[in-house]
Parts: structure tokens; C-alpha cells; sequence
């Protein structure tokens, strides 16, 4: 615990939202930072939470503790999210494992790993923690690493779409990614949480890329998709054949995780999962994921307008806009002070992001569009 | 014996020797566990007895699972709140990963009035489990603990996990480097402090999973003199303390002095019937220090916003309003065990077969729950009724 450098990082963009409510009172803070889902949840998957909830009160419908993994027997463990499956996951792979992250990352992978003990100290030049492998990913290799450049490791963390990059890698991309694996007998950890603001046709699941089964587990969660983020629900595919150096399967020890450190996620959560994903109901999530990717559009014209290098944007709901020359923090302060908009500096994403700022398209489409004019005023 | 008795199948048994295997190495501290976790095995051997026998009308006085339907009051709160989320004004996404504020507010008034616990100490979660396991992350693999034995599993399967022990030793039933605290009805299934050594952590459950039984203010004050003096953390779980019904403490937060050495850990799930809502806390003082001076309840707020994402929304305006609610009377809780020559699993394994009546080995608690079978009272009156008939035949 000693080792983290700083609080956890959204955190601490609330913190400084409050403290700048706080200077100016009257000001109408938009915040494109923190990837909060803004929209109502679809008619139907609230109702059958409601009445989910409505039949715990009956005797034919109250239920007491449901299966730990969500239902039993099966490679899909069902969760209360995935930052809590990815804490999960380090649990069991324990403190003597190597990691190796995308640079800029979502900050859970590498905190969880300082936290288990799989990391050495903080290098203060670099800002990088000892012990793990950080794969660049920046506009000169296109956001996708270089392999040939990349030690080994055990347990490879890919997310795509990117958090907080929005590049979605290819299925040629992928592919390398799993023979990359393969040749080194590492485990992939692939983020797939974003996979349904894919526009281009890339892979929405690792395991479109043969032979995935064996190397990659994959987390995934409902909270981008259908707005639970309040709701917390999600899930872990951890394929049978996916075994350690000793051929012992990797799912017997999760399954014994989520058995022991674990009780099953919300009963209510998981009857509006089931909603969401009925047809009527998976259509009314995915209107919700069109109107957050029309946001996205506005945002990414708006930046383009201003002659800014903005990336992502396309099949993610994050917009990755390049400052060159800048210390994120500075251009996250200034664009704070003088349009009372949140973003989040991309430093907090590890070192290759300190000259980027991650803008959400998450919000209600008056506040994008307003966003989009204060911006204009202030980088023109 | 126990660990041979309910191991589940080879996990090497399809192994096709030429299959592709990673070169990632098997966390060692996963494989120091001796089987499943115990409540899955129970689970299963119950699935295979009603396999068995199709038409038995099995009782479930194992895993103890909450039967009664939750009051309307609670489950229409969590209806509204439900149906506010299709609303714009009533949409929200992430909570504070902490708990919302008025449900902490809540919690600390209502179980902590005068005991000097504050809406900031208090962290809402999806339940006293995952909490245990968060607690463990936070300790880290380099402390010692102390648990009662028998106690509930979690205890001492996540210290297992996060390489706090050693080895299990099967002559003893215990793994290396946990000291089991021996409660039996010779000692009045309170321990013998005067025999324990010193450790990090000591967790303490009262009223016992699965003895049943409440420390009293004497004893709790004991324990936390015992941790003064050995500079050590209690981990003091009150999942059960709305069943006490004599003047037992229901809080370690009532003895003096236990601000400085205790957190508690604690569950809308024995109280409120929310086994599968998903909902719990955790008091954490300020005054609880690290030797270094450093407050713990700073490194679990850290812990709490990097490894988890808050309590479902849901299921924490279900708990207001269970804390809010006027009239909820806690049922009364009796669990009770007898003591048998034979094996515990054995006792199981006649129990189910002759009466078809699902109960808990004690040995599953820990090597002092041999010679115990744990009954819980968790089940509908009629049921409860009708197993009793059961046990009075089969032992008259």
C-alpha cells in the first residue's frame, strides 16, 4: 500500500470538481471527465429490476444467496463489475507474477498490481512502478504496441476499444497479440468492456482470434453498455482449456476465488442484465450506446475544427486529444478554470499520456453540445 | 479425513498431456487449499441426494440461507428505486465506492449511536465476504492471524489465499502459521486467551458462526485488553448481532478501548433476508492505527476505490429504508449442535441420508467442529417443524 504513488485517480478528479464548485458556485460545471453513463436505463430493464425487487417481498418470489459465479458450470462468472473482477483475477494469479499493461491504461491493472505485491517501487523520473512491462501506445505506432519491443511477462493486460485511448486493434492486431502469448506462454487479461461502441467491424471478443481459448481470459461489464454503473454488474469468460505451466485449469482456482471472496452480485442487478439483453431490451441499451457515440461525433468535430489532434472518439466513448508540448495536468487546470469543464489528464493513465487529455462523450447531448461551444471559444 | 471426503474431481483427469499449457505458474497459495470452498460442497451433496432420491422432500438446514420473504417497506424502496433509474431526475451512475451518504449516516446512527462511530467510518459493500477478502488484500500475506475454531471458512481460506499461512497439516487439520483459538463447551466456546499467542489480526465472530454463541461484555472486554497488550487488529464480525437476545454486546465498539484495536465487519444479510441482494459494511475508527501511525481506514478507502466500485444502488436504498423502517423485528436465532462420537461428515452423511435433512459438518468449520454437526434455523416454520419430527425419530 505504501508503494501507490498517488490517491486512486477518479478519486481525485472528484475531489478537484468539488473544490473548484466550491470557488465558483455559480458556474455550470459540465464533467467530460470521470466515464459516468448519464441516460435513464431503457423502460424495460428498470421495470424488471423493479419488480424483481417487488417479488422478494412474496414467498414464490424471494430468493436467498444464487450461485457465487452467477450460474454454476459454465465459463461466464457473472460479477458485480469489472474492476472488482480484475482485482479478483489478481487474487488469484498472487504476488509473484510479471505484468505487462498498455501505456495509457485504466489505472486499476497496474494499482491492483502494486497492491498484491507484483511490482517493485515507483521509478520517480519515469513514473513507471518496477517489475512491470509498459507497452506504448501513442499516435507514432498508431496506439497499438510494438511487440518486438515488449519483454515477456505472465499476464498481458489488453484492453480494446482503449480506455483511454478509443483505438479499437484490428483483428490483425489481435492476432499478433495471441501469437505473441502463444510464443511466450502468457495470459492474456483482455478488457472487452467497451467492445459495443465499435463502429469498424474489429473484433468485439478476443476470441474471435483462434486459438484465444488457450491464452486469454476476458472481463467484460454492463456498466457502458447499459448504464450500470450505479447497478454494478459484469463478467469474467474463463475458458476451460486456459491451464498454468503444470496443466492445472485456471477456472478451478477462480471458480475457488469467486466461491471464497465473493457472494454473487446483486440478484435485482442481475434481472436487469437479463433484460438488457432480451431483444426488446438489448435494442432500447443499444439506442443508448448510439446517442453516447453521436456525442462522441460532436466532440471529435469540435477538436478537428480547432486543429487538435483528437484520437478515439470512433469506437470508444473517449476522445484522446493530443497537447503537444504540455503537462497534462496544466491543460486539465486551464481548460477547468476557463470553461468549467472536467476532462481527465492523461498522465493519471501512466507516463505516455502526459501530453493527452481524455474528454468522455458520456452526457446528456445539451451538455456535449455546450461543452463543444466553450471549448471553441477557449482554443480557437 | 474431511479433506479427502469432499475434494472435488481430479482437475487433471481430461488432461490430454500434449494440450497446450501456458507457462504461467499456478498461484502456490490456491493449491494449499484443500478442497472447495465448504457451503459449494454442501450445496452439491445435496443436489446429489435429491438426484437420488426424487421424490424425498429434502430440508435445507445447511448453508444458512435466509427463506422468509423481505418486508414490503424494504422491497418497495428498492422497487421506486428501480424504476427512478428509466427517469432522468432519477438516474444515477457511479455512487461514492465508500456508500451514499445517507445510508452511512444511517448506519452509524442507528448500530453506532454514542459508541462514537461516524458516518465517515463506515463503508457500505456488496456483503461481509467480499469484505473479509478486501480486509485480507489490505493486510497484505505478511501478517499473522488468529481465528476461532471452529469458525466460518472465509477467515481462514482468504488468509490461505493471500500467502499469510502455511501449509495444511493433515495430522492436525490446520494449516501453518494460523493460530486457532479452541472454543468448545468446556471452555464455554470462549477461548483461553492465557494459551493464545500473539498474531497481526485476530478474528473474532460473535454470535459464533457456527457455535452459536454471543460473548458476553466480560469476555469482549478480555479480548480487547488482549489485543492492547499484543499491539494487535481485531477483525470483530457482527453479521449475527440483531439475533442476540440477552444483554450481550452487539458491537465490540461498546467495550472502552476498542476504537484503537477493532474494525468491524458486519451484513444486511441475516438481518434483512438480503443473502442475494448483496449488501453490507464495514466500521473502520479513525483512532485505528498502523505501528507507524498511519490510519487503516485510509488505506481501505484506498483498497475499496481501487479493487471495488460500490454497493449496488439498488440494493443500498433497500437498506435505508431497512434501517429506516420502524417495527422490523429481528427473528430469533437459534442454532444448536450436538455432539457425536463419530466424524462429523459421517453424522452429514447418516443425517441426509435417513432423514433427508441438509445440515453442515462442524469439521468444515475448522478441526474444533469435529464431533459437531451445525444446524442453522434459517427455513420456513412448517420445515423447521417437520425436520424436528425427523431428528426425534431418527435419535429416540
Amino acid at each position: 500500500m505504501e508503494r501507490l504513488q498517488y490517491n486512486y485517480l477518479f478519486p481525485e478528479i472528484s475531489a478537484r470538481e468539488a473544490q473548484h464548485v466550491k470557488k465558483y458556485p455559480n458556474a455550470k460545471v459540465i464533467s467530460l471527465g470521470i466515464g459516468d453513463t448519464t441516460e435513464p436505463l431503457p423502460d424495460v430493464v428498470a421495470l424488471s429490476m423493479a419488480n424483481y425487487a417487488h417479488g422478494l417481498a412474496t414467498p414464490t418470489g424471494y430468493r436467498g444467496y444464487g450461485a457465487e459465479q452467477g450460474s454454476k458450470d459454465t465459463e461466464v462468472f457473472v460479477s458485480d463489475g469489472a474492476q472488482c473482477d480484475i482485482s479478483r483475477l489478481q487474487l488469484l494469479f498472487g504476488s509473484n507474477m510479471s505484468i505487462a499493461v498498455q501505456d495509457p491504461i485504466f489505472p486499476a491493472y497496474i494499482d491492483s498490481s502494486v497492491i498484491i505485491g507484483q511490482t517493485g517501487d515507483v521509478e520517480t523520473e519515469s513514473g513507471r512502478y518496477q517489475n512491470i512491462e509498459y507497452m506504448k501506445c501513442g499516435p507514432q505506432n498508431s496506439f497499438f504496441p510494438d511487440l518486438s519491443k515488449t519483454a515477456r511477462t505472465d499476464i498481458i493486460f489488453f484492453c480494446s476499444p482503449n480506455n483511454p485511448t478509443g483505438h479499437a486493434a484490428s483483428w490483425e492486431q489481435l492476432e499478433q497479440v495471441v501469437r505473441f502469448a502463444q510464443e511466450n506462454g502468457s495470459i492474456i487479461v483482455y478488457d472487452s468492456a467497451y467492445a459495443v461502441y465499435i463502429t469498424d467491424g474489429s473484433p468485439r471478443s478476443i476470441y474471435e482470434i483462434p486459438g484465444a481459448k488457450k491464452v486469454a481470459i476476458e472481463v467484460s461489464s454492463f456498466s457502458k453498455i447499459a448504464g450500470f454503473t450505479g447497478v454494478r454488474l459484469g463478467w469474467t469468460v474463463v475458458p476451460k482449456e486456459l491451464m498454468y505451466s503444470n496443466g492445472f485449469p485456471v477456472i478451478n482456482d477462480f471458480n475457488r476465488i469467486v466461491c471464497t471472496c465473493f457472494n454473487g452480485a446483486s440478484r435485482i442487478a442481475q434481472a436487469g442484465g437479463l433484460a438488457s439483453l432480451s431483444k426488446e431490451g438489448f435494442k432500447a441499451v443499444i439506442s443508448l450506446v448510439d446517442y453516447y457515440k453521436e456525442n462522441a461525433e460532436i466532440l471529435l468535430e469540435t477538436f478537428k475544427s480547432l486543429g487538435l489532434r483528437a484520437y478515439g472518439g470512433v469506437n470508444a466513448p473517449y476522445l484522446w486529444v493530443h497537447f503537444p508540448g504540455s503537462n497534462s495536468w496544466d491543460v486539465f487546470n486551464e481548460i477547468l478554470e476557463k470553461t468549467h469543464i472536467i476532462t481527465v489528464p492523461g498522465s493519471g493513465f501512466g507516463p505516455a499520456g502526459k501530453e493527452f487529455i481524455r474528454v468522455t462523450a458520456f452526457g446528456h447531448r445539451e451538455n456535449i453540445l455546450e461543452a463543444s461551444d466553450r471549448l471553441t471559444t477557449l482554443l480557437k | 479425513m474431511a479433506a479427502i471426503l469432499f475434494q472435488s474431481p481430479n482437475p487433471y483427469r481430461n488432461l490430454n498431456t500434449r494440450a497446450y499449457k501456458t507457462k504461467v505458474s499456478r498461484n502456490e497459495n490456491l493449491a494449499k487449499l484443500q478442497a472447495g470452498y465448504l457451503f459449494p460442497e454442501i450445496a452439491r451433496r445435496r443436489a446429489a441426494h435429491m438426484l437420488k432420491y426424487p421424490d424425498a422432500q429434502v430440508i435445507s438446514l445447511g448453508i444458512g440461507d435466509t427463506t422468509e420473504p423481505i418486508p414490503e417497506v424494504i422491497t418497495s424502496a428498492m422497487s421506486k428505486r428501480s424504476y427512478a433509474l428509466s427517469t432522468v431526475d432519477g438516474y444515477s451512475g457511479y455512487g461514492a465506492e465508500q456508500g451514499a451518504k445517507q445510508l452511512r449516516a444511517a448506519i452509524a446512527s442507528t448500530y453506532y449511536a454514542d459508541l462514537g462511530i461516524e458516518e465517515d467510518d463506515i463503508f457500505v459493500s456488496d456483503g461481509a465476504k467480499s469484505d473479509i477478502s478486501r480486509l485480507q488484500v489490505l493486510f497484505g500475506s505478511n501478517v499473522t492471524m488468529a481465528v476461532q475454531d471452529p469458525s466460518y471458512p472465509a477467515y481462514v481460506d482468504s488468509s490461505v489465499i493471500l500467502g499469510q499461512t502455511g501449509q495444511f497439516q493433515k495430522d492436525v487439520e490446520k494449516y501453518g502459521n494460523i493460530e486457532y483459538m479452541r472454543c468448545t463447551p468446556e471452555n464455554g466456546f470462549f477461548p483461553d486467551l492465557s494459551t493464545v499467542r500473539r498474531t497481526d489480526i485476530i478474528f473474532f465472530c460473535s454470535p459464533n458462526n457456527p457455535t452459536g454463541y454471543a460473548a458476553s461484555r466480560e469476555q469482549l472486554t478480555r479480548i480487547v485488553q488482549f489485543a492492547k497488550e499484543n499491539g494487535s487488529i481485531i477483525v470483530y464480525d457482527s453479521a449475527y448481532a440483531m439475533y442476540v437476545s440477552d444483554d450481550s454486546p452487539r458491537s465490540i465498539f461498546e467495550i472502552p478501548g476498542a476504537k484503537e484495536v477493532a474494525l468491524e465487519v458486519s451484513s444486511f444479510s441475516k438481518y434483512a433476508g438480503f443473502t442475494g441482494v448483496r449488501l453490507g459494511w464495514t466500521a473502520i475508527p479513525k483512532d485505528l492505527l498502523y505501528s507507524d501511525g498511519f490510519p487503516l481506514a485510509k488505506d481501505f478507502n484506498r483498497i475499496v476505490c481501487t479493487c471495488f466500485n460500490g454497493a449496488s444502488n439498488i440494493a443500498q436504498a433497500g437498506g435505508l429504508a431497512c434501517v429506516s423502517a420502524e417495527g422490523i423485528k429481528a427473528k430469533t436465532h437459534h442454532t444448536f449442535g450436538s455432539t457425536f462420537l463419530a466424524g462429523s461428515w459421517d453424522v452429514f452423511s447418516e443425517i441426509l441420508e435417513k432423514t433427508h435433512v441438509v445440515t453442515t459438518p462442524g469439521s468444515g468449520f475448522g478441526p474444533g467442529g469435529e464431533g459437531f454437526v451445525r444446524v442453522s434455523a434459517f427455513g420456513h416454520r412448517e420445515n423447521v417443524l417437520e425436520a424436528c419430527r425427523r431428528f426425534k425419530q431418527l435419535y429416540k
